[in-house]
Protein backbone atom coordinates (compact mmCIF):
# COMPACT_ATOMS: atom_id res chain seq x y z
CA UNK A 1 0.00 0.00 0.00
CA UNK A 2 2.79 2.60 1.00
CA UNK A 3 4.92 3.73 -2.13
CA UNK A 4 8.41 2.35 -2.36
CA UNK A 5 9.78 5.99 -2.10
CA UNK A 6 8.64 7.41 1.46
CA UNK A 7 9.93 10.52 3.30
CA UNK A 8 9.39 10.88 6.67
CA UNK A 9 11.19 13.62 8.85
CA UNK A 10 10.82 14.89 12.41
CA UNK A 11 11.08 18.09 13.32
CA UNK A 12 11.78 17.83 17.16
CA UNK A 13 13.38 19.08 20.19
CA UNK A 14 15.74 16.11 22.24
CA UNK A 15 14.25 17.23 25.42
CA UNK A 16 10.58 17.02 24.65
CA UNK A 17 8.52 13.87 26.23
CA UNK A 18 5.98 14.57 22.93
CA UNK A 19 9.01 14.04 20.55
CA UNK A 20 9.83 11.25 22.56
CA UNK A 21 6.96 9.45 22.28
CA UNK A 22 6.51 9.92 18.77
CA UNK A 23 9.66 8.59 17.93
CA UNK A 24 8.92 5.35 19.92
CA UNK A 25 6.33 4.96 18.03
CA UNK A 26 8.44 5.30 14.71
CA UNK A 27 10.66 2.75 15.86
CA UNK A 28 8.20 0.14 16.71
CA UNK A 29 6.88 0.07 13.50
CA UNK A 30 10.60 -0.06 11.89
CA UNK A 31 10.23 3.48 10.24
CA UNK A 32 12.92 5.29 8.73
CA UNK A 33 13.55 8.82 8.92
CA UNK A 34 15.32 12.35 9.44
CA UNK A 35 15.22 13.95 12.40
CA UNK A 36 15.82 17.70 12.35
CA UNK A 37 16.28 19.37 15.87
CA UNK A 38 14.52 22.29 16.47
CA UNK A 39 16.11 25.30 18.83
CA UNK A 40 12.64 26.22 20.76
CA UNK A 41 14.16 29.63 21.51
CA UNK A 42 15.08 30.59 18.16
CA UNK A 43 11.97 28.83 16.34
CA UNK A 44 12.98 28.08 12.51
CA UNK A 45 10.86 29.18 9.97
CA UNK A 46 10.15 25.51 8.98
CA UNK A 47 8.64 24.74 12.29
CA UNK A 48 6.09 28.24 12.23
CA UNK A 49 5.57 27.41 8.25
CA UNK A 50 4.30 23.85 9.38
CA UNK A 51 2.84 24.25 12.48
CA UNK A 52 1.18 27.85 12.13
CA UNK A 53 -1.15 27.42 14.86
CA UNK A 54 0.65 26.05 18.03
CA UNK A 55 4.26 26.47 16.70
CA UNK A 56 5.22 23.61 18.54
CA UNK A 57 6.90 20.17 18.02
CA UNK A 58 6.78 17.50 17.58
CA UNK A 59 5.83 17.93 13.94
CA UNK A 60 5.92 14.84 11.45
CA UNK A 61 6.47 15.54 7.74
CA UNK A 62 5.28 12.38 5.70
CA UNK A 63 6.32 12.71 2.06
CA UNK A 64 6.26 16.92 2.86
CA UNK A 65 2.68 16.63 4.03
CA UNK A 66 2.75 17.59 8.06
CA UNK A 67 0.74 16.24 10.99
CA UNK A 68 1.19 17.89 14.32
CA UNK A 69 -0.08 17.26 17.87
CA UNK A 70 1.83 14.02 19.48
CA UNK A 71 -1.63 11.74 20.19
CA UNK A 72 -2.73 12.63 16.58
CA UNK A 73 0.61 11.88 15.28
CA UNK A 74 0.81 8.37 16.34
CA UNK A 75 -2.22 7.69 14.83
CA UNK A 76 -1.71 8.89 11.88
CA UNK A 77 1.58 6.53 11.75
CA UNK A 78 -0.47 3.22 13.26
CA UNK A 79 -3.17 4.02 10.34
CA UNK A 80 -0.84 4.55 7.68
CA UNK A 81 2.18 1.99 8.74
CA UNK A 82 0.29 -1.42 9.68
CA UNK A 83 2.79 -3.67 10.87
CA UNK A 84 3.00 -3.96 14.65
CA UNK A 85 -0.41 -2.66 15.15
CA UNK A 86 -0.53 -0.05 18.39
CA UNK A 87 -3.84 0.16 19.04
CA UNK A 88 -6.69 -2.55 19.17
CA UNK A 89 -8.95 -3.49 15.91
CA UNK A 90 -11.66 -3.73 17.65
CA UNK A 91 -13.48 -0.20 17.98
CA UNK A 92 -14.40 -0.24 21.52
CA UNK A 93 -11.50 -1.31 22.88
CA UNK A 94 -9.41 0.98 20.83
CA UNK A 95 -12.41 4.18 21.75
CA UNK A 96 -10.67 2.71 25.50
CA UNK A 97 -7.40 3.33 24.26
CA UNK A 98 -8.39 6.32 23.12
CA UNK A 99 -10.23 7.48 26.00
CA UNK A 100 -7.27 6.53 28.43
CA UNK A 101 -4.37 7.92 25.83
CA UNK A 102 -6.68 11.46 26.51
CA UNK A 103 -7.35 11.09 29.79
CA UNK A 104 -3.22 11.21 30.46
CA UNK A 105 -2.09 13.92 28.70
CA UNK A 106 -5.45 16.14 30.02
CA UNK A 107 -5.54 15.58 33.10
CA UNK A 108 -2.47 14.08 34.67
CA UNK A 109 0.34 15.55 32.09
CA UNK A 110 -1.13 18.92 31.56
CA UNK A 111 -1.21 19.76 35.17
CA UNK A 112 2.11 18.08 36.01
CA UNK A 113 3.71 20.41 33.12
CA UNK A 114 1.84 23.18 34.37
CA UNK A 115 3.01 22.86 38.08
CA UNK A 116 6.52 23.60 36.79
CA UNK A 117 5.60 26.85 35.14
CA UNK A 118 3.51 27.95 38.53
CA UNK A 119 5.21 28.63 42.03
CA UNK A 120 3.18 28.89 45.54
CA UNK A 121 -0.11 28.14 45.99
CA UNK A 122 -1.12 27.45 41.95
CA UNK A 123 1.50 25.16 41.78
CA UNK A 124 0.43 23.28 45.04
CA UNK A 125 -2.80 23.34 43.22
CA UNK A 126 -1.55 21.79 39.98
CA UNK A 127 0.47 19.08 41.76
CA UNK A 128 -2.75 17.87 44.00
CA UNK A 129 -4.85 17.94 40.36
CA UNK A 130 -1.80 15.64 38.66
CA UNK A 131 -1.86 13.36 42.01
CA UNK A 132 -5.78 13.05 42.28
CA UNK A 133 -5.82 12.10 38.61
CA UNK A 134 -2.70 9.76 38.71
CA UNK A 135 -4.70 7.44 41.54
CA UNK A 136 -7.58 7.09 38.77
CA UNK A 137 -4.53 6.29 35.86
CA UNK A 138 -3.70 3.73 38.62
CA UNK A 139 -7.21 2.37 38.94
CA UNK A 140 -7.23 1.91 35.13
CA UNK A 141 -4.16 -0.32 34.91
CA UNK A 142 -4.84 -4.34 35.53
CA UNK A 143 -2.68 -5.87 38.33
CA UNK A 144 -0.09 -7.86 36.74
CA UNK A 145 -0.58 -6.83 32.76
CA UNK A 146 3.07 -6.03 31.67
CA UNK A 147 1.45 -2.95 30.04
CA UNK A 148 -1.38 -1.00 29.49
CA UNK A 149 -3.46 -2.89 27.38
CA UNK A 150 -1.95 -6.50 28.40
CA UNK A 151 1.14 -8.31 27.06
CA UNK A 152 2.05 -6.17 23.85
CA UNK A 153 2.91 -2.44 23.94
CA UNK A 154 0.64 -0.06 22.42
CA UNK A 155 -1.31 3.22 22.07
CA UNK A 156 -1.24 4.53 25.90
CA UNK A 157 2.20 3.34 26.66
CA UNK A 158 3.78 5.42 24.21
CA UNK A 159 1.61 8.20 24.46
CA UNK A 160 1.94 8.36 28.09
CA UNK A 161 4.56 5.97 30.17
CA UNK A 162 7.34 8.58 29.98
CA UNK A 163 5.54 10.71 32.53
CA UNK A 164 7.17 8.34 35.14
CA UNK A 165 10.85 10.07 34.52
CA UNK A 166 9.59 13.47 33.91
CA UNK A 167 7.70 13.41 36.74
CA UNK A 168 10.55 12.44 38.91
CA UNK A 169 12.50 15.49 37.61
CA UNK A 170 9.38 17.84 38.16
CA UNK A 171 9.54 16.06 42.06
CA UNK A 172 13.53 17.09 42.76
CA UNK A 173 13.15 20.34 41.09
CA UNK A 174 9.84 21.88 42.61
CA UNK A 175 10.70 19.29 45.71
CA UNK A 176 6.96 18.28 45.49
CA UNK A 177 5.78 14.66 45.61
CA UNK A 178 3.25 13.41 42.58
CA UNK A 179 4.37 9.98 42.13
CA UNK A 180 3.40 7.92 45.92
CA UNK A 181 4.71 4.43 46.14
CA UNK A 182 2.12 3.54 48.46
CA UNK A 183 -0.69 4.02 46.02
CA UNK A 184 0.73 4.00 42.67
CA UNK A 185 2.45 0.58 42.72
CA UNK A 186 0.97 -0.34 39.45
CA UNK A 187 1.85 3.32 37.65
CA UNK A 188 5.57 2.78 38.63
CA UNK A 189 5.48 -0.75 37.37
CA UNK A 190 4.18 0.21 34.18
CA UNK A 191 6.61 2.91 33.83
CA UNK A 192 9.29 1.08 34.43
CA UNK A 193 8.00 -1.79 31.84
CA UNK A 194 7.71 0.30 29.50
CA UNK A 195 10.82 2.04 29.42
CA UNK A 196 13.06 -0.60 29.66
CA UNK A 197 11.87 -2.20 26.39
CA UNK A 198 15.38 -2.11 24.25
CA UNK A 199 13.93 -0.51 21.42
CA UNK A 200 12.02 2.52 23.85
CA UNK A 201 15.18 2.84 26.39
CA UNK A 202 17.64 3.71 23.09
CA UNK A 203 15.77 6.58 22.08
CA UNK A 204 15.40 8.12 25.82
CA UNK A 205 17.33 11.36 26.83
CA UNK A 206 19.63 11.01 29.34
CA UNK A 207 18.32 11.39 32.75
CA UNK A 208 21.01 13.44 33.92
CA UNK A 209 20.87 15.88 30.71
CA UNK A 210 16.91 15.88 31.28
CA UNK A 211 17.50 16.76 34.44
CA UNK A 212 20.37 19.54 33.69
CA UNK A 213 18.42 21.56 31.52
CA UNK A 214 15.17 21.61 33.06
CA UNK A 215 16.96 23.33 36.14
CA UNK A 216 18.12 25.83 33.71
CA UNK A 217 14.88 26.44 32.43
CA UNK A 218 13.15 26.59 35.89
CA UNK A 219 15.65 28.94 36.73
CA UNK A 220 14.75 30.45 33.62
CA UNK A 221 10.91 30.72 34.46
CA UNK A 222 11.37 32.26 37.83
CA UNK A 223 13.49 34.84 36.98
CA UNK A 224 11.16 35.81 34.31
CA UNK A 225 8.18 35.54 36.95
CA UNK A 226 9.70 37.84 39.21
CA UNK A 227 10.41 40.16 36.45
CA UNK A 228 7.15 40.22 36.17
CA UNK A 229 6.32 40.55 39.27
CA UNK A 230 9.40 42.67 40.70
CA UNK A 231 9.55 40.84 43.90
CA UNK A 232 11.69 37.75 44.73
CA UNK A 233 10.41 34.74 44.48
CA UNK A 234 10.54 32.43 47.46
CA UNK A 235 10.74 28.56 47.11
CA UNK A 236 11.65 26.56 44.25
CA UNK B 1 -32.97 -3.39 26.80
CA UNK B 2 -32.26 -0.79 24.29
CA UNK B 3 -29.13 -2.06 22.37
CA UNK B 4 -28.00 2.18 22.29
CA UNK B 5 -28.58 4.04 25.08
CA UNK B 6 -27.18 7.84 25.33
CA UNK B 7 -27.20 9.85 28.45
CA UNK B 8 -27.00 13.18 27.47
CA UNK B 9 -28.42 16.95 28.31
CA UNK B 10 -30.89 18.25 26.08
CA UNK B 11 -29.64 21.77 26.36
CA UNK B 12 -25.77 20.16 26.24
CA UNK B 13 -23.80 21.23 22.53
CA UNK B 14 -21.92 17.95 23.24
CA UNK B 15 -24.52 16.04 23.91
CA UNK B 16 -26.31 17.12 20.51
CA UNK B 17 -23.23 16.29 18.78
CA UNK B 18 -23.56 12.72 19.94
CA UNK B 19 -27.67 13.16 18.81
CA UNK B 20 -26.22 14.05 15.36
CA UNK B 21 -24.25 11.34 14.70
CA UNK B 22 -26.57 8.46 15.77
CA UNK B 23 -29.07 10.18 13.23
CA UNK B 24 -26.69 10.83 10.48
CA UNK B 25 -26.29 6.80 10.73
CA UNK B 26 -29.95 5.54 11.11
CA UNK B 27 -29.28 4.34 14.38
CA UNK B 28 -31.43 3.71 17.23
CA UNK B 29 -31.28 4.65 20.31
CA UNK B 30 -33.03 5.73 23.95
CA UNK B 31 -32.28 8.86 25.24
CA UNK B 32 -32.09 9.38 28.94
CA UNK B 33 -31.77 13.42 29.84
CA UNK B 34 -28.89 13.76 33.02
CA UNK B 35 -29.88 17.17 34.84
CA UNK B 36 -26.31 17.53 35.51
CA UNK B 37 -26.02 20.59 36.65
CA UNK B 38 -27.73 19.43 39.61
CA UNK B 39 -27.68 16.10 39.75
CA UNK B 40 -25.77 13.15 38.75
CA UNK B 41 -27.36 9.56 38.51
CA UNK B 42 -26.31 6.25 40.04
CA UNK B 43 -26.11 5.57 36.18
CA UNK B 44 -23.83 7.67 34.99
CA UNK B 45 -21.68 7.38 37.55
CA UNK B 46 -22.09 3.71 36.92
CA UNK B 47 -20.86 4.89 33.06
CA UNK B 48 -18.97 7.65 33.55
CA UNK B 49 -17.00 7.44 36.94
CA UNK B 50 -13.90 9.39 35.57
CA UNK B 51 -15.52 12.29 34.24
CA UNK B 52 -19.25 12.04 35.94
CA UNK B 53 -19.96 14.14 32.57
CA UNK B 54 -22.63 13.77 30.05
CA UNK B 55 -22.73 12.14 27.31
CA UNK B 56 -22.06 8.64 27.43
CA UNK B 57 -23.16 6.28 24.73
CA UNK B 58 -23.89 2.97 25.53
CA UNK B 59 -23.98 0.37 23.26
CA UNK B 60 -24.39 -3.41 24.30
CA UNK B 61 -23.92 -2.36 28.10
CA UNK B 62 -20.56 -0.82 27.30
CA UNK B 63 -19.88 2.92 28.28
CA UNK B 64 -18.19 5.03 25.99
CA UNK B 65 -17.46 9.07 27.35
CA UNK B 66 -16.03 12.06 25.86
CA UNK B 67 -17.98 13.50 22.57
CA UNK B 68 -15.28 12.93 20.56
CA UNK B 69 -13.89 9.79 20.99
CA UNK B 70 -18.00 8.67 20.99
CA UNK B 71 -17.87 10.21 17.96
CA UNK B 72 -15.23 8.15 16.42
CA UNK B 73 -16.61 5.24 17.83
CA UNK B 74 -20.05 5.48 16.02
CA UNK B 75 -18.05 6.25 12.36
CA UNK B 76 -16.06 2.82 13.06
CA UNK B 77 -18.95 0.79 14.52
CA UNK B 78 -22.18 1.75 12.25
CA UNK B 79 -21.05 1.73 8.31
CA UNK B 80 -24.95 3.05 7.57
CA UNK B 81 -25.13 6.75 6.73
CA UNK B 82 -22.63 9.36 5.80
CA UNK B 83 -18.94 8.64 7.17
CA UNK B 84 -18.08 11.52 9.89
CA UNK B 85 -14.37 10.97 9.18
CA UNK B 86 -12.78 10.65 6.02
CA UNK B 87 -11.03 6.91 4.95
CA UNK B 88 -7.57 8.46 4.11
CA UNK B 89 -5.46 8.83 7.26
CA UNK B 90 -4.22 12.38 6.29
CA UNK B 91 -7.50 13.81 5.90
CA UNK B 92 -8.29 12.01 9.28
CA UNK B 93 -5.39 13.51 10.63
CA UNK B 94 -7.06 16.78 10.24
CA UNK B 95 -10.58 16.35 11.14
CA UNK B 96 -8.71 15.21 14.91
CA UNK B 97 -6.57 18.31 14.47
CA UNK B 98 -9.44 20.76 13.82
CA UNK B 99 -11.99 19.07 16.56
CA UNK B 100 -9.19 19.34 18.73
CA UNK B 101 -8.34 22.96 18.13
CA UNK B 102 -12.08 23.54 18.46
CA UNK B 103 -12.26 21.86 21.77
CA UNK B 104 -9.50 23.07 22.94
CA UNK B 105 -9.18 26.37 22.04
CA UNK B 106 -12.41 27.87 20.65
CA UNK B 107 -15.11 26.60 22.81
CA UNK B 108 -13.37 27.67 26.08
CA UNK B 109 -12.20 30.96 25.11
CA UNK B 110 -15.79 31.35 23.75
CA UNK B 111 -17.61 30.39 26.65
CA UNK B 112 -15.56 32.65 29.15
CA UNK B 113 -15.53 35.64 26.92
CA UNK B 114 -19.43 35.10 27.43
CA UNK B 115 -19.41 34.28 31.05
CA UNK B 116 -16.77 36.61 32.03
CA UNK B 117 -16.57 41.03 32.50
CA UNK B 118 -14.01 43.38 32.29
CA UNK B 119 -10.78 43.01 31.39
CA UNK B 120 -10.93 39.43 31.69
CA UNK B 121 -14.08 39.40 28.83
CA UNK B 122 -11.73 42.34 26.69
CA UNK B 123 -9.03 39.48 27.10
CA UNK B 124 -11.25 36.53 25.91
CA UNK B 125 -12.85 38.43 22.88
CA UNK B 126 -9.43 38.75 21.46
CA UNK B 127 -8.49 35.47 22.08
CA UNK B 128 -11.78 34.35 20.05
CA UNK B 129 -11.54 37.04 17.70
CA UNK B 130 -8.08 35.12 16.56
CA UNK B 131 -9.44 32.14 16.76
CA UNK B 132 -12.37 31.76 14.82
CA UNK B 133 -10.10 34.26 12.40
CA UNK B 134 -8.18 30.52 11.85
CA UNK B 135 -11.45 28.76 11.37
CA UNK B 136 -12.82 31.22 8.60
CA UNK B 137 -9.30 30.74 6.64
CA UNK B 138 -9.92 26.42 6.86
CA UNK B 139 -13.32 27.00 5.41
CA UNK B 140 -11.69 28.91 2.41
CA UNK B 141 -14.32 28.08 -0.38
CA UNK B 142 -15.79 24.90 1.06
CA UNK B 143 -19.41 24.64 1.92
CA UNK B 144 -18.60 22.74 5.23
CA UNK B 145 -15.37 21.81 7.14
CA UNK B 146 -16.02 18.63 5.65
CA UNK B 147 -16.26 19.56 1.76
CA UNK B 148 -19.73 19.49 0.80
CA UNK B 149 -21.51 17.58 3.28
CA UNK B 150 -20.93 17.67 6.68
CA UNK B 151 -18.96 16.09 8.60
CA UNK B 152 -17.14 15.33 12.32
CA UNK B 153 -15.77 19.15 12.03
CA UNK B 154 -19.18 20.36 11.72
CA UNK B 155 -20.67 18.72 14.14
CA UNK B 156 -17.98 19.23 16.62
CA UNK B 157 -18.11 23.47 15.61
CA UNK B 158 -21.78 23.13 16.47
CA UNK B 159 -21.81 25.01 19.51
CA UNK B 160 -20.67 28.42 17.05
CA UNK B 161 -23.50 27.78 14.73
CA UNK B 162 -26.33 28.05 17.64
CA UNK B 163 -25.26 28.23 21.37
CA UNK B 164 -22.53 31.14 21.02
CA UNK B 165 -25.46 33.24 18.84
CA UNK B 166 -27.92 32.35 21.76
CA UNK B 167 -25.41 33.63 24.17
CA UNK B 168 -24.49 37.16 22.24
CA UNK B 169 -28.05 37.57 21.94
CA UNK B 170 -28.15 37.97 26.30
CA UNK B 171 -24.81 39.09 27.51
CA UNK B 172 -22.88 41.95 25.50
CA UNK B 173 -19.91 39.64 23.96
CA UNK B 174 -20.06 40.33 20.37
CA UNK B 175 -17.06 38.41 18.74
CA UNK B 176 -18.49 36.85 15.80
CA UNK B 177 -20.46 38.77 13.22
CA UNK B 178 -21.70 38.33 9.86
CA UNK B 179 -19.82 41.01 8.60
CA UNK B 180 -16.46 40.25 10.23
CA UNK B 181 -16.47 36.01 9.20
CA UNK B 182 -18.87 36.36 6.13
CA UNK B 183 -17.56 32.41 5.40
CA UNK B 184 -18.25 31.54 9.02
CA UNK B 185 -21.51 32.91 8.26
CA UNK B 186 -22.79 31.33 5.25
CA UNK B 187 -21.44 27.80 6.83
CA UNK B 188 -23.82 28.83 10.29
CA UNK B 189 -26.45 29.44 7.34
CA UNK B 190 -26.14 25.96 5.42
CA UNK B 191 -24.97 23.82 8.66
CA UNK B 192 -28.43 24.72 10.21
CA UNK B 193 -30.40 24.18 6.84
CA UNK B 194 -29.42 20.66 7.30
CA UNK B 195 -32.70 18.81 8.15
CA UNK B 196 -30.50 16.17 10.49
CA UNK B 197 -29.12 19.75 12.58
CA UNK B 198 -32.55 21.82 12.08
CA UNK B 199 -34.57 19.05 13.74
CA UNK B 200 -32.04 17.92 16.57
CA UNK B 201 -31.86 21.57 18.00
CA UNK B 202 -32.42 22.45 21.54
CA UNK B 203 -35.60 24.57 21.22
CA UNK B 204 -34.33 28.19 21.31
CA UNK B 205 -36.70 30.15 23.99
CA UNK B 206 -35.91 26.85 26.75
CA UNK B 207 -32.16 27.53 26.02
CA UNK B 208 -32.51 31.25 26.36
CA UNK B 209 -34.36 30.90 29.71
CA UNK B 210 -31.83 28.47 31.17
CA UNK B 211 -29.42 30.95 30.28
CA UNK B 212 -30.70 34.15 31.54
CA UNK B 213 -31.27 32.14 34.43
CA UNK B 214 -27.41 30.97 34.98
CA UNK B 215 -26.35 34.92 34.08
CA UNK B 216 -28.54 36.27 36.61
CA UNK B 217 -27.46 33.62 39.63
CA UNK B 218 -24.03 34.49 38.50
CA UNK B 219 -24.29 38.21 38.64
CA UNK B 220 -26.20 37.99 42.49
CA UNK B 221 -22.93 36.16 43.68
CA UNK B 222 -20.63 38.17 42.16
Amino acid sequence: MAPEKELVQLIGFWGSPYVLSVRWALKLKGIEYEYHEENLLKKSPLLLQYNPVYKKVPVLLHNGKPLVESLMIIQYIDETWKQNPLQPQDPYERAKTLFWAKFAHEKCIAPMVSSFFKIGEEQEKCVKEACEHLRTLESALEEGKRFFGGETIGFVDIAAAWMGCWARIIEEILSVKLIDEEKMPRLIAWFSNVVEVPALKECMPPTQNLLEHNIKFRKFLVAAAERLQSVPLTGN
Amino acid sequence: MAEVKLFGNWASPFSCRVEVALKLKGVEYEFINEDVQNYKSPLLLKYNPVHKKVPVLVHNGKPISESLVILEYIDETWETGPSLLPKDPYERALVRFWTKFFDEKCLPALWNGCWSVGEEQEKAKEESTELLKILEGTLSDKKFFGGDTIGMVDIVANFISYWLIILQELVGFQVYTKEKFPKLGEWMDDYLNCNIIKENLPPKEKLTAIFRARFEAAAVTK
